[in-house]
């Protein structure tokens, strides 16, 4: 059952934004309009300021689950690089920081 | 605010013909959780279909596939019974993210296994069963 049909096939799911700014963005995806990318219930990954590297703390994320920064997040045209699937990335980059 | 009753109890049957012990209050869920003795299996159920509709048929699967099994499998409703999710998850310690639809395993009061919802977006039934019954084979 399903109560969000006629959305893009992206629509809850949650996936991995590539930020211009050099931000990632981890939550689950709505739509993408003119206004730019709306997703929910997202966590950031800062460059400047997070405690591990970028592919660890997505590791994190995926072990622990997301650790909710934003309920709701629009992430302007210019910022949204890359969209991927969590799990998508998560095959595409199997190697396990040696703590996990 | 909760959803309508109506619209959650097909869900909730789903899981609940399966032999899973529904938790709506926080009594129940310190009942069944608060010994900390053997192994249970708590679904977070939800509403939503990308996933949840996905999760159910695989704990449907998992439980009729495995020949090892949690002592007990429980059930709360996210965004329907929210005191006792918010209890359930108290159990799953603070390193764990709220997530529904979602899988936690404990042994012992502990959590062995988890599977978020990111881990079943996407994924057949099979899949997650898949996982599931490897997990009931490791720690039940």
């Amino acid at each position: 059952m399903t109560f969000h049909p006629d959305h893009e096939a992206l629509h809850g799911v949650t996936v991995v934004v590539t930020g211009a700014s050099g931000k990632t963005y981890v939550g689950r995806y709505h739509e993408r309009t003119e206004r730019g990318v709306l997703l929910h219930d997202v966590g950031v990954h800062d460059p400047a300021a997070a405690a591990h590297p970028l592919a660890e703390w997505l590791r994190r994320q995926d072990r622990f689950g997301v650790k909710v920064e934003h309920r709701h997040l629009m992430l302007p045209p210019a910022e949204v690089g890359d969209v991927v699937p969590f799990l998508d990335w998560l095959a595409a980059n199997p190697a396990l920081p040696p703590h996990l | 605010m909760p959803y309508p009753p109506m619209l959650v109890q097909p869900m909730k049957d789903e899981v609940t013909r399966l032999g899973a012990k529904e938790l709506t209050t926080i009594a129940e869920v310190d009942e069944v959780l608060g010994p900390a003795q053997g192994t249970a299996l708590v679904f977070v159920n939800s509403v939503c279909g990308c996933a949840a509709g996905n999760a159910r048929p695989a704990l449907r699967r998992a439980l009729e596939q495995s020949e090892a099994k949690p002592d007990v499998v429980a059930t709360v409703f996210a965004g329907q019974d929210l005191d006792a999710t918010h209890r359930a998850r108290s159990y799953f310690g603070e390193d764990y993210q709220p997530s529904s639809p979602s899988f936690a395993l404990l042994k012992d009061g502990e959590v062995v296994h988890f599977i978020h919802r990111h881990q079943i977006e996407g994924r057949t039934a099979e899949a997650v069963a898949g996982e599931l019954v490897a997990a009931f084979g490791r720690y039940c």
